[in-house]
């Protein structure tokens, strides 16, 4: 299978600060949904932004081998105050494939749709967000990244403060999505129970890459500091 | 009323100020840069200074010192060396710092600046109108076209950046669409005030929108209905129209607040 993405002995920090990350080496093949789990403070966050070029390796290299990158981040809200529709959000998504002066074409608009039904969300698709509940705004997002058609979809702490039911609900989601579309899947979480079963891949971050490799290997340490619910 | 041309030259200026300001305020104040208009208002006093200290073109020289703030701000923000409230304080004030030596410079302290300050809407005339229009026709036509994009970028930043979007392209050129709104808008309601009418009718606008787009159209419509009253109240109530014009947009955003409550 190609590679999607590489990191070459990486290395950050911020500005003078103690090392965040050291010499990580993480090869991801296209298609793999991989989970990335560690402590607070452990360097998760930090090492997805360096795969997504927000920030830059202090030593080491990050390649890419996609082009079509989506991010869902922490906490993930609209940054707006006046209020947004689900479909409003998924067409915010759109733009970065669709050209970028006047209104969406009829392809980019059925791209949009495609997202909204893929995700659950047509009946609720013309609704403010604020008026939705948690899980369904996180599939609202989850549909803004789906729009640009992404290769690489890349996820900080989806299921953060929604109900286990939704979390289990997004977990499968992603799972049936990752192998229609093939997508590769960066999937960073504490709630771990939900999104055990549907991956092949577990990597310990804490301050370095602790454990890279199948869940089943890591009896131990899933449940502990990564999963909640232990 | 209308009548009188310099009542018919005040409201086609008006009017187009009272579009525009909202529709750029929106992605301001979605953005949490609600007092950059402020910001580059003060700006926009030492362009005036400039003006008549050089003998220039007032307007366009306030339209071009703007510009040059608006993207200060934005570089100096976007470059994160200094935080967005510091960088706007930096430009603030020296803007009306350097405008004050610069009036002072031109001799020009007793000349009328208040009509800069405040508003002289009454005293537009036919090229100052054709100004307004044409370059406030032209902003609203950028906003329009770009309006996908320019959303995209104040859902989520961040996201747009890692999508591939040219983010930084789409935030310079909001700043300068605020420049050229306030530069135009000087005569309307005045450099002190320019920012009220780009930031209330979006928030009256928002407490009672059910969408984004909602929230444009309700905001330019609040925009353009505060002019038309302050104006008209003005003119019969011996009021000055800058800062009636302004009353008015707060109201608004009082006579939503109900509204907003009962949606909640």
């Amino acid at each position: 299978m190609p590679l999607a993405l590489e990191l070459e002995q990486v290395s950050f920090a911020y500005g003078h600060g103690p090392p965040v990350l050291r010499d990580v080496e993480l090869p991801v093949d296209r298609g793999e949904f991989v989970a990335i789990a560690g402590p607070n403070g452990g360097g998760k966050t930090t090492l997805l932004r360096l795969v997504l070029g927000l920030e830059e390796p202090t030593a080491g290299r990050v390649r890419l081998f996609v082009r079509r990158l989506a991010y869902l981040p922490q906490r993930a809200q609209s940054g707006v105050d006046a209020p947004v529709t689900a479909r409003e959000l998924v067409a915010a998504g759109r733009a970065p494939r669709a050209r970028l002066l006047g209104p969406l074409g009829r392809a980019d608009r059925d791209a949009v749709r495609d997202a909204i039904d893929r995700v659950g969300l047509a009946p609720h698709a013309d609704r403010r967000l604020s008026t939705l509940s948690g899980g369904q705004q996180q599939r609202a997002f989850i549909a803004k990244a789906l729009a640009a058609e992404p290769e690489l979809l890349v996820l900080d702490e989806p299921t953060t403060g929604v109900d286990v039911e939704a979390q289990e609900a997004i977990a499968a989601l992603l799972e049936r999505l990752q192998h229609e579309l093939e997508m590769t899947i960066l999937y960073v979480s504490h709630e771990f129970g939900a999104v055990e079963r549907f991956v092949e891949r577990i990597v310990l971050v804490q301050g370095a890459i602790a454990f890279d490799g199948s869940p089943s290997d890591l009896p131990g340490l899933w449940h502990d500091p990564s999963h909640a619910h232990a | 009323m209308l009548d009188l041309e310099f009542m018919r030259l005040a409201f086609g200026a008006g009017i187009v100020v009272g579009l525009l300001a909202p529709a750029v305020g929106f992605f301001l104040v979605q953005r949490r840069l609600s007092l950059i208009g402020d910001g580059i208002g003060h700006v926009a006093f030492a362009g005036v200074a400039l003006g008549y200290l050089l003998d220039l073109p007032l307007v366009l020289t306030a339209l071009a010192v703007s510009v040059v703030g608006a993207l200060s701000i934005e570089t100096l923000r976007a470059r994160r060396r200094t935080a967005g409230d510091q960088a706007l304080a930096l430009v603030f004030y020296t803007g009306i710092a350097g405008g004050v030596v610069l009036v002072s410079a031109a001799g020009a302290l007793n000349v009328n600046l208040f009509q800069f300050l405040f508003g002289s809407i009454l005293t537009v005339t036919r090229s100052d109108l054709a100004v307004i229009a044409g370059l406030g026709a032209g902003a609203l036509a950028l906003i329009a076209l770009l309006y996908r994009p320019l959303v995209a970028v104040v859902v989520d930043e961040e996201g747009a950046r890692v999508a591939g979007l040219p983010v930084a392209l789409l935030n310079a050129l909001t700043a300068a669409l605020a420049a050229v709104t306030i530069a135009l808008s000087m005569r309307v309601v005045g450099i002190l005030l320019i920012a009220a009418l780009m930031v209330l009718p979006v928030i009256a606008a928002g407490r009672v929108a059910w969408s984004m787009r909602s929230t444009v159209f309700l905001s330019m419509g609040i925009g353009l209905a505060s002019v038309l009253a302050g104006i008209t109240t003005a003119y019969y109530a011996n009021l000055p129209p800058g800062g009636t014009t302004v009353l008015v947009a707060a109201a608004t955003v009082l006579a939503a607040e109900p509204i907003a409550a009962l949606r909640r």
